[in-house]
C-alpha cells in the first residue's frame, strides 16, 4: 500500500546481508510459531469471556476441560480418535495448499471415502482378517475421495474454474448424492446407516492397551501418522513434490521452468481428495463398522484450521489435529458447566486469529528487522 | 389458481435468496468473496429472534437482525481489509463462528439447544400460506426490492461506480482518488445487512429460530451470484429459478419424478457448469479475493 522510504529499504538490505543465515532461520521460526501462539491467546481470552457470560469460573472450566481430555485414558483415547480424522483432513488441505490450491471439499471427500469403503465392505465375504482386507478398504476410500478431489482439479486445469467455488459446490452435490444412495438402496430401516460390515473391522487401541477401554481410538491412527510421513517425503524429497511446491509458489514461473501447472493441479487435488477419503476409514472401519450419513460432521471444515495452525507442514498438522481434537472432546467434558457449543466458537476464533495474525506477524517482524 | 399458488410459493422460497444474493453481488463486486453470506444470514436470523422475542415487536427483530448481519460483516471486513487475512479462510471461519455463537447464545438466551420460543412476526397469529399473508408481509416487499436496489446503487450512483472500480482495478481506483478501503467497508457492511435480512425473513416467517435454520441458503445465494455472473438482474433471475425448482419439487412430491436430493443439487451443478464456461463463461470481478492489490 505504501512504499518504504529509500533509506529504510537500504537499511534492510545491509542488516539482512550482515546476519543473513542466523536471522533468516530465527525469523522463519518466529513467523511460523507466533501466529499460532497469538491465536491460542486470543482463543483463551474469548473462552474466558464466554464462560464468564455463562456465570462460571474460567479456571474451573479449563481444569475440567483438561481433566476430561488428557487427564484420563478414556478421554485421551477419544482425543486420539478425533485427531485421527482431523489429521487426514488437515493433511489433505495442507497438501493442496502447498500446490497453491484451497480444497474446501474435504468434507465430502471424507464422506465419499467412507461411503465407498463401506460399499466394498458389504461386498466382501464375511470373516476375513483385517490384514487381508485393509489394502482393499484403503484403495476404496482413497478412490472415493480422490475422484471428488480430482474432479475439482480437472475443472481448474481444463476450464480455469476456481477450486474454492467448485469444491464447495461439490460438497453439496456429493453429500446429496450419497444421501440419495443411502436412503434409497442401502440404509437399515429407521436409521441413517448401512448394514454392519462383516469383514475387516480394525483393532482398537484398547485391544493393546486395556486402559483405553471404551474409547474409539483405533489403528487408523497409525495410518494417519504414516500418511503424514509419506506426504512429507513426497513434498520435500521428490521431484514431483518439488514441482508441486513450485506451482504453488508461482505457477507462471514453474511453467517457464517446464512444469505443466494444469497437470500438477489435477494431481494435487486427486491426492488431496484421496488423503481426505482415507480419513473415512477411521469411522467406518475403526469405530462403527458401517457408513452413516453425516459421519463427517464438519471434520472437513475443521481440517482447514488444522492445516493453517499446523503451518501446512505434515508434522505441524499432526500437532494441530491433537489441539483441535482436544478442544472438541473438551467441549463434551465441560458440558455440565457451560454449553459445549462454546468450543465451536473457540475453534472459529482460532482460525480467524491465525488468519489475521499470519500477515500481521510477518509485517511487524519486517518492521522490527528494518529498525534493528 | 395453481399457477398463482406456484408463484406465491416460489416467491416465499426466493426471498431469502434474493436478500443474500443482493448482498453477495455487492460484496463480490467490491472484491470481497461472498463465502460469508451463510454466516450473515444465520446471525441475522438469531438476532432477529432475540430482538423480536424480548422487544415484543417484529420491527425490533428486523433492526436486531440488521445489526446481527452487520456485526459479522464488520468482523469479516476488519479481518480481510485491515489485516489482509485470507478471505477464504476468514469466510469459512465466519460461518463456523456464526453456528457456534448462535448455538451458545440459544442456550443462554432461551435455555434450549434446538429452537427459540415463538416470536412475534408480521401478519399476526393466523399467518398462513395464503396470498393475503404474502402481500401483507413487509419483508416480502423488501426482499423483492433488494436486487433492484443493488442494481440501482451499482449502476446509477457514484458509490456503485466506486464499488465496481475497486473490484475491477483497485490500483486505478486509488490513482483517481477513490478511498478504496472505505468503499470496501461500505460494500461489505451493506452485504452483511442484506444477507442478515434474509435470515430475519426466515425467523419472522416461521415465528421462531431453529438451530442452523439457514441450512445452506447462503451458499445457494452465492451460487446464484456466480451463476448470474455478478449482474444484479441475472442474479435475481437465478434466485427465482432455483426457488422455482424447489417449489416444483415440493408440489410434485407425490409424483416422485425426481428425488429431492437431485433438486437440491440443481443450483450447485448449474454454478459449476457456468464456471466451467460451457455456455458463456462466468468471469469474476478482476480483483476478487485480492484485497492487497492496490
Amino acid at each position: 500500500m505504501t512504499t518504504a522510504s529509500p533509506e529504510l529499504t537500504q537499511d534492510t538490505s545491509t542488516t539482512e546481508a550482515a546476519a543473513a543465515p542466523l536471522r533468516s532461520s530465527r525469523s522463519r521460526l518466529e513467523e511460523a510459531l507466533l501466529p499460532s501462539l497469538v491465536a491460542l491467546l486470543v482463543a483463551a481470552i474469548v473462552g474466558d469471556v464466554l464462560i464468564l457470560i455463562f456465570g462460571q469460573a474460567p479456571a474451573a472450566v479449563f481444569r475440567l476441560l483438561f481433566e476430561g481430555t488428557w487427564g484420563n485414558s478414556y478421554g485421551f483415547g477419544q482425543v486420539l480418535y478425533k485427531a485421527t480424522t482431523l489429521t487426514f483432513t488437515g493433511l489433505s488441505i495442507a497438501f493442496a495448499l502447498r500446490a497453491g490450491l484451497f480444497n474446501i471439499g474435504a468434507e465430502s471427500q471424507l464422506a465419499a471415502g467412507g461411503f465407498l469403503a463401506a460399499i466394498v465392505g458389504l461386498l466382501l465375504p464375511p470373516g476375513l482378517s483385517w490384514i487381508v482386507t485393509l489394502p482393499v478398504y484403503m484403495a476404496a476410500a482413497a478412490l472415493g475421495g480422490g475422484v471428488v478431489g480430482g474432479a475439482a482439479g480437472q475443472l481448474k486445469a481444463r476450464f480455469g474454474a476456481h477450486e474454492v467455488i467448485t469444491t464447495i459446490m461439490l460438497n453439496f452435490i456429493v453429500l446429496a448424492l450419497l444421501s440419495f444412495l443411502t436412503a434409497t438402496h442401502l440404509k437399515v430401516p429407521e436409521t441413517l446407516h448401512t448394514k454392519e460390515l462383516e469383514s475387516g473391522a480394525l483393532p482398537r487401541l484398547s485391544d493393546f492397551f486395556a486402559s483405553f477401554h471404551g474409547s474409539a481410538a483405533n489403528v487408523v491412527l497409525v495410518l494417519a501418522m504414516i500418511a503424514c510421513v509419506i506426504a512429507w517425503w513426497y513434498l520435500f524429497r521428490t521431484r514431483r513434490g518439488f514441482e508441486l511446491r513450485a506451482v504453488g509458489l508461482q505457477p507462471e514461473a514453474a511453467e517457464y521452468g517446464g512444469v505443466k501447472p494444469g497437470a500438477v493441479w489435477t494431481r494435487a487435488m486427486t491426492i488431496s481428495g484421496a488423503i481426505a477419503g482415507l480419513g473415512g476409514l477411521n469411522f467406518v472401519l475403526g469405530y462403527k463398522h458401517y457408513y452413516e450419513e453425516g459421519f463427517a460432521g464438519g471434520a472437513g471444515f475443521l481440517g482447514i484450521a488444522v492445516a493453517l495452525v499446523g503451518g501446512t507442514h505434515p508434522l505441524g498438522v499432526m500437532l494441530a489435529a491433537l489441539l483441535f481434537a482436544t478442544i472438541s472432546q473438551g467441549g463434551l467434558a465441560v458440558n455440565a458447566m457451560v454449553p459445549k457449543q462454546f468450543v465451536e466458537v473457540l475453534q472459529a476464533v482460532v482460525i480467524i486469529a491465525v488468519a489475521v495474525s499470519v500477515p500481521e506477524v510477518r509485517r511487524l517482524l519486517r518492521i522490527q528487522r528494518t529498525r534493528g | 389458481m395453481t399457477a398463482l399458488l406456484f408463484l406465491a410459493q416460489t416467491l416465499r422460497i426466493a426471498i431469502p435468496y434474493l436478500f443474500a444474493a443482493a448482498g453477495g453481488v455487492l460484496s463480490e463486486r467490491a472484491g470481497l468473496i461472498g463465502l460469508t453470506l451463510e454466516g450473515y444470514m444465520l446471525s441475522g436470523a438469531f438476532a432477529a429472534a432475540v430482538g423480536s422475542y424480548y422487544g415484543h415487536s417484529a420491527w425490533l427483530g428486523v433492526l436486531a437482525g440488521i445489526a446481527g448481519g452487520g456485526a459479522m460483516a464488520l468482523l469479516y471486513g476488519v479481518s480481510a481489509i485491515r489485516f489482509r487475512a485470507d478471505q477464504v479462510v476468514i469466510g469459512i471461519a465466519i460461518n463456523l463462528l456464526a453456528i457456534g455463537l448462535t448455538r451458545f447464545f440459544l442456550r443462554l438466551a432461551f435455555g434450549s439447544s434446538s429452537n427459540s420460543p415463538r416470536v412475534a412476526g408480521f401478519g399476526g397469529e393466523q399467518s398462513g400460506t395464503g396470498f393475503l399473508a404474502l402481500v401483507s408481509n413487509p419483508m416480502i416487499w423488501l426482499g423483492i426490492l433488494a436486487i433492484p436496489a443493488v442494481a440501482w446503487v451499482l449502476y446509477r450512483t457514484p458509490f456503485g461506480l466506486r464499488i465496481r472500480a475497486v473490484g475491477e482495478h483497485p490500483a486505478a481506483a486509488v490513482s483517481v482518488g477513490i478511498p478504496v478501503t472505505r468503499v470496501r467497508y461500505g460494500a461489505v457492511l451493506f452485504s452483511g445487512v442484506l444477507a442478515g435480512l434474509g435470515g430475519v425473513y426466515l425467523v419472522l416467517d416461521q415465528h421462531q429460530f431453529t438451530d442452523q435454520m439457514t441450512a445452506g441458503r447462503g451458499f445457494i445465494a452465492l451460487a446464484a451470484t456466480i451463476f448470474g455472473r455478478w449482474d444484479p438482474a441475472r442474479v435475481g433471475i437465478a434466485c427465482l429459478l432455483f426457488a422455482a425448482a424447489e417449489t416444483l419439487q415440493i408440489q410434485l412430491q407425490g409424483a416422485q419424478l425426481l428425488p429431492s436430493q437431485f433438486v437440491e443439487m440443481i443450483p450447485y451443478v448449474l454454478t459449476i457448469i457456468a464456471l466451467a464456461g460451457v455456455v458463456g463463461r462466468a468471469v469474476p470481478p478482476a480483483a476478487l479475493g485480492k484485497v492487497s492489490g492496490e
